[in-house]
């Protein structure tokens, strides 16, 4: 059920190392990596041999999954049809407390990413990595990889700091609606905060689980701040959040906002209205109930078929073979799903890229 | 609070029995009638402390809630008792606006902002103790209607425990009560002798939503709006409940009930898929788990309705119990709070008699074992 012109909305090719990035970091960064010794910046978000970190049939003998051009072609490109895929690069940049090591590294990443990846695959795209801890060095960035069409879009960690919807956070929104760049939001923390709130679990199980609480934070504190009555053409996509969470999560928030809008007057529409116009999903993982039947339920209670982009989650192990189709959906939702909802979203897949 | 506000008038109490079905309420919030009212089962250590440093919490204010609510007290603004008082405070209102026109027949009370997860573990068991017995000496001894939970001082371990063994047998409490705000994950280890002491005693573990553990609200920091939290309640019992399954507190203890109490239950659904899911991909880490996890869920949780999630169109909820289990949701109506779901409008769906009559008593008098 692969449609011809897929377009992939969550692959992740992977840093081999931290002295793949040298090249693209200045000379005071460079002896600040071989001076202090720095270790390799791999999240707990995905420790490096967990079975959701990497498949079984795409880890390599040596090296990380997902780090050579070659292996990304064989493995996802080629034979998922993919006509376009964004690249989500899942690197512990902004898992570092300073903020000027974080920028500098960032930086590197979107470098490394447009040489090593973006320039050798016309099917690639990208998103545009940032630290969030200083917002005025993450608009900076922004307008330096803003200038390649080929980065479609902002990615930010599912946990950071302080909740996304914070005023703090609005000019990285206002660079992205400037230059039609969607906001992606990815699994994962800089882990500045404990991972639920609640504390620290003792199971990675848990950590993963977690994620889609924070992804429904973020939800939360993105329609409560008022994000989208200010930018109204924001795209924001929750990537790798699971999506069968989202209708119960938005009777909970409706509900409360038909309480308690006194509180938040800017927020003119409700919720739900506010997600089916200016929030995407990607499809990887689906967490999915045990019959095909309850699967038609969730896609009822979605109230909409725009919401789902089409994603592998590569090389993340979510599925078997080439499984990556939930069964339950119908074959208009699917063409939808894998074709017209990637392209309504990210308005820059769209431009022509010389 | 530094303002007047204009509580409306109530309704007057007429003594006639509600010709309305009988109903179990699981969550009713009993309130003290002043700030000393604790007093009689207070050693007078405790109370000096009170006096001079005050109740102090995992949180930055003296007094009053993270985020200032929407309504004084959190109320309904028609609960403030004719007599003076706090909304809650009064047995004999509450009976009059609520327990009997809503032929309330089992109501369970729940005591919030007493002492439970405040920052001194000893002070935290002297205020449970003297809650717990004035549930007994103002409320269940005065109504027969009404059963109590015995709250614990759930961060000071031991103590938790020994006040659980302390009531353990007396028919006027239904249930142990904590906070769902931990300061750790409620699976972790420290707190399992709670529900060792709970399953000895045959009680039930409620988690109230609500309580300051120290952590923020939500995994990314604090939020603005009371609203925020308000939803965030769903994300940190979520966290909760994991740690619970994922610890393998049901392995261990397998005769243990737990009860999520105001916290919402649509979201059970997907969060037990999503558990089963990424369970099935990472099982070599949790040996100790024999089954998947929504099995557990099923199985030991049970779930208070209010705030009942209202999806457009509203049969849609109908999708979620069925997948949770019509055994399993308790009708909780929140009293006396602002968001109080009325029996009369609440689930306002075609539903077959059985599963009217499970949700609204029979549950609750299965899980409670109440003759009610």
């Amino acid at each position: 059920m692969i449609e011809a012109g897929a377009i992939d909305c969550d692959i992740h090719p992977t840093v081999p190392n931290l002295k793949a990035l040298l090249p693209y970091m200045n000379d005071h960064w460079r002896e600040m990596v071989i001076t202090r010794g720095m270790d390799e910046l791999n999240s707990i978000s995905y420790p490096t041999h967990s079975p959701i970190t990497a498949r079984a049939d795409w880890k390599p003998a040596e090296g990380k999954p997902a780090s050579t051009l070659a292996r990304v072609q064989a493995e996802c490109l080629d034979p998922f049809r993919t006509s376009i895929a964004i690249c989500n690069c899942l690197y512990g940049v902004q898992l570092l407390f300073s903020e000027d090591m974080a920028s500098a590294f960032s930086r590197a990443v979107n470098e490394w990413m447009a040489r090593e990846w973006l320039d050798k695959d016309a099917r690639l795209r990208a998103s545009i990595i940032v630290q969030t801890q200083n917002v005025e060095m993450a608009v900076d960035e922004i307008e330096r990889c803003a200038a390649d069409p080929r980065f479609v879009q902002i990615l930010l960690l599912a946990s950071g700091d302080h909740p996304l919807g914070k005023r703090m956070y609005w000019p990285i929104y206002a660079a992205a609606e400037r230059h039609n760049l969607a906001i992606g939001i990815h699994a994962g923390s800089n882990y500045h905060n404990p991972p639920t709130a609640v504390g620290w679990p003792s199971y990675y199980t848990e950590d993963y689980v977690a994620q889609a609480q924070a992804f429904q934070t973020q939800l939360t504190s993105m329609v409560c701040e008022g994000v989208f009555s200010r930018y109204g053409h924001l795209k924001v996509v929750l990537l790798e959040s699971g999506w069968t969470w989202l209708p119960a999560h938005l009777w909970r928030l409706t509900k409360y906002w038909r309480g308690l809008r006194m509180e938040i007057p800017w927020v003119d529409r409700s919720p739900t209205e506010i997600v089916k116009s200016n929030v995407r999903l990607s499809l990887t993982p689906t967490d999915a109930p045990p019959d095909k039947a309850g699967l038609e339920k969730i896609i009822e209670h979605m109230q909409s078929d725009e919401l789902l982009l089409f994603s592998t989650d590569y090389p993340h192990g979510q599925f078997e073979g080439m499984g990556v189709i939930p069964e339950g959906l119908s074959a208009d939702l699917v063409r939808k799903i894998m074709v017209d909802n990637p392209r309504a979203t990210y308005s820059r897949l769209l431009e022509t890229v010389s | 609070m530094n303002v007047e506000n204009h509580p409306l008038p109530g309704p007057v109490p007429t003594g006639a029995k509600s010709s309305r079905t009988a109903i179990a309420d699981c969550d009713i919030h009993p309130v003290r009638s002043q700030p000393n009212a604790f007093d009689p089962w207070l050693p007078a250590r405790w109370r000096a402390h009170l006096q001079t440093y005050g109740a102090g919490r995992r949180l930055g204010m003296q007094a009053g809630p993270a985020y200032p609510k929407s309504q004084p007290n959190a109320a309904r603004r028609d609960a403030v008792p004719p007599e003076g008082g706090p909304p809650g405070s009064s047995l004999a209102f509450m009976q009059a606006q609520h327990l009997d026109p809503n032929n309330v027949a089992l109501g369970i009370l729940n005591p919030l902002q007493t002492g439970q997860g405040i920052a001194n573990p000893e002070l935290s068991a002297a205020i449970c103790h003297a809650t717990n017995q004035w549930q007994v000496a103002e409320w269940t001894s005065k109504d027969k209607r009404l059963r109590a939970s015995v709250l614990v001082p759930y961060e000071f371990t031991e103590a938790a425990a020994a006040e659980i063994r302390h009531w353990a047998g007396h028919k006027d409490f239904a249930q142990v009560l904590v906070l769902s705000r931990t300061g750790e994950p409620l699976g972790n280890r420290r707190y399992w002798p709670i529900y060792e002491a709970a399953c000895e005693a045959g009680l039930p573990v409620a988690v109230h939503a609500f309580g300051y553990g120290g952590a923020p609200i939500s995994s990314t920091g604090w939020p603005s709006h009371y609203i925020e939290e308000m939803t965030g309640h769903a994300q940190s019992c979520q966290a909760g409940l994991a740690s619970m399954v994922i610890e393998g507190i049901f392995e261990r203890f397998p005769t243990l009930k737990v009860v999520m109490v105001e916290a919402g239950f649509a979201w059970a659904p997907a969060f037990g898929w999503r558990l089963d899911k990424v369970w099935e991909q990472l099982r070599t880490e949790t040996p100790h788990l024999r089954r998947k996890p929504s099995e557990y869920l099923r199985e030991h949780v049970w779930w208070t309705s209010q705030p009942m999630e209202e999806p457009e169109p509203r049969t849609h909820l109908l999708d979620t119990i069925d997948w949770m289990g019509w055994d399993r949701v308790l009708f909780a109506t929140d009293y006396p709070h602002w968001d109080f779901d009325d029996p009369a409008l609440a689930l306002a769906v075609p539903i077959t008699d059985a599963q009217r009559k499970s949700f609204f008593l029979e549950n609750a008098k299965n899980l409670y074992g109440v003759q009610a």
